[in-house]
């Protein structure tokens, strides 16, 4: 488990892969601060 | 429709997919006015031009590209197996610009068309110019506006044409200086879709059942047509009828992203069904924002610019001929409000729910088409082969669902999926790209059932942060029943 506290984080999703969302949910969930959550197409 | 949940619908007319066409219109020229190379070439300056010019393609070369040939169903899908990649390496000897899938035309029949759908009269050429296309079926009264003039006025913001020497030959003027709707890149690009999907149109039309009239048209492209007032106001559709000569139908436009032609056909099979219209024809426009979206990728690679092309679509639906594929609403689905948007939640919503309400499996499905985006075209940019990444999910679900071993995935994925052949065009690539192929095969081969899934970005336009999707299952006509319930 990683530990991402004190760590501010950017959560770029990817639509045929993971959304933001998620990526920010578990980032949150490791201690983390998202300051920048997007999901992008790449397509 | 048949979501887990919700009540499925039957009705009284079956509606079926009878075809679909595309037309492929080749602009290397326009690749500079797409949105990436736009910004790019602005901040990146001369070198960067050149670059993108040495490595635009032939028409030629275009048309021997082998998933260009699938496109015009002349080679199937399941042909690029075979052809080592890249396949732009790997011309198709004696290749034509036409097949049952659509045509091809290059840029100078583009521009010609362009000069005709011009209904506003906002595009000038120069003199040479105009006279030179109309060899290739521009009207005979063209606007016209020396060199130095479209200089000046595209230096006041009209959008120029180019031919791949770089040359100006003409421009499209803003409508208004202060409307950004009608900003003259915004008016090429829905100009540009007209074209596309108005030829694809007249290209379904000249080959299908010319004598009976077209009902309904709905628009499903990528474009936002109107001013400041109703910005995205709609309905190309219908200009789309009135270019392609279409004069009995009405129109209006469903909007999904890249969803939005399944969205579409479910409306179309719904019209039919309820016997409010007869023949309602789906139809979009291409997307030139997106040309040259990967170039970068692409010079990285020393491949050509790949993404030069673009394409309309149109759809044929109609009640029950006997023949033609069914449409079965009670197999379709919708990605909902309270659905979850990981790939493993979309594909369970999508594929798998519907298949088993109507009490099939997903081996039941001889093929699926999902996001058929060509793998050359994405993997130099870092995006990955879509398709593959697509049937993985699915053939995932097949196991978890005890259809399949583990370790079968891969032959599933083999047996089921293709090779994504699809140019990164967005709504065309989102599974319609395999109509023409799932029509044939549905009908003259040995294929019972396909399943269409497309996703959409919704969370692009920054008003939500959902994604979207929907799918629709065609099964051969007089198929017999598997699983619960009769075709």
């Amino acid at each position: 488990m990683i530990d991402l506290h004190d760590k501010l984080v950017l959560a770029l999703g990817e639509r045929d892969g993971i959304p933001a969302q998620a990526i920010a949910a578990c980032a949150e969930s490791a201690g983390g601060r998202v300051v920048y959550a997007a999901t992008q197409c790449f397509v | 429709m048949t979501t887990e949940g919700a009540r499925p619908v039957s009705s009284g007319v079956r509606p079926v997919v009878r075809a679909a066409r595309f037309a492929i219109a080749h602009t290397p020229a326009l690749i500079a006015s797409g949105s990436k190379p736009r910004r790019e070439l602005a901040s990146r300056g001369a070198a960067e031009r050149e670059a993108l010019l040495r490595h635009l393609r032939s028409f030629e070369d275009a048309v021997r590209y082998p998933p260009h040939q699938v496109m015009l169903g002349t080679l199937p899908p399941e042909a690029l197996r075979g052809i080592s990649r890249p396949w732009h390496d790997r011309p198709v000897d004696a290749a034509r610009a036409e097949g049952p899938g659509g045509r091809m035309l290059d840029e100078m029949e583009f521009y010609a068309w362009l000069a005709r759908a011009d209904a506003a009269s906002l595009l000038y050429l120069t003199p040479e110019f105009a006279r030179t296309l109309r060899s290739f079926g521009a009207p005979e009264r063209v606007q016209t506006m020396a060199a130095p003039d479209l200089a000046r006025a595209v230096e006041r913001g009209a959008e120029p044409l180019r031919r791949t020497s770089d040359e100006t030959v003409g421009a499209i003027v803003p409508a208004h200086e202060q409307d950004e709707s009608l900003a003259a890149p915004v008016l090429l690009e829905n100009l540009a879709a007209k074209v596309t999907g108005g030829l694809a149109l007249r290209a379904l039309l000249d080959a299908v059942d010319a004598d009976t009239p077209v009902d309904y048209l709905i628009g499903c492209g990528e474009e936002a047509v109107g001013d400041r007032y109703q910005r995205g106001g709609g309905n190309l559709a219908k200009a789309m009828g009135e270019l392609a000569g279409v004069r009995t139908a009405g129109a209006s436009d469903v909007k999904s992203f890249c969803a939005g032609p399944l969205h579409a056909l479910l409306v179309a099979g719904a019209f039919v069904a309820g016997g409010v219209y007869r023949r309602v024809v789906v139809v979009a426009g291409g997307s030139l924002a997106k040309l040259g979206m990967k170039y970068r990728g692409h010079l990285a690679a020393g491949y050509p610019v790949l993404e030069d092309v673009i394409v309309g679509a149109a759809i044929d639906v109609v009640p029950d001929d006997g023949r033609s594929p069914i449409l079965r609403l009670d197999a379709a689905a919708v990605h909902r409000v309270g659905d979850g948007a990981a790939p493993h939640q979309m594909a369970q919503v999508l594929s798998a729910a519907p298949l088993r309400a109507a009490g099939l499996r997903l081996s039941d499905v001889d093929r699926y088409a999902v996001e058929l985006h060509n793998p050359d075209i994405t993997e130099p940019a870092g995006s990955g082969d879509v398709p593959y990444r697509n049937y993985q999910m699915i053939a995932a679900l097949a196991a978890q669902a005890g259809e399949i071993e583990r370790s079968a995935m891969d032959r599933f994925v083999e047996a089921h999926g293709m090779p994504g052949f699809s140019p990164t065009q967005g709504h065309i690539a989102s599974a319609v790209a395999y109509l023409p192929h799932a029509i044939a095969g549905l009908t003259e081969g040995p294929l019972r059932r396909v399943q269409f899934v497309a996703k959409g970005s919704l969370f692009l336009g920054r008003m939500t942060n959902m994604a979207d999707g929907a799918s629709l299952l065609l099964e051969r006509n007089g198929a017999p029943p598997a699983g619960g319930r009769p075709a």
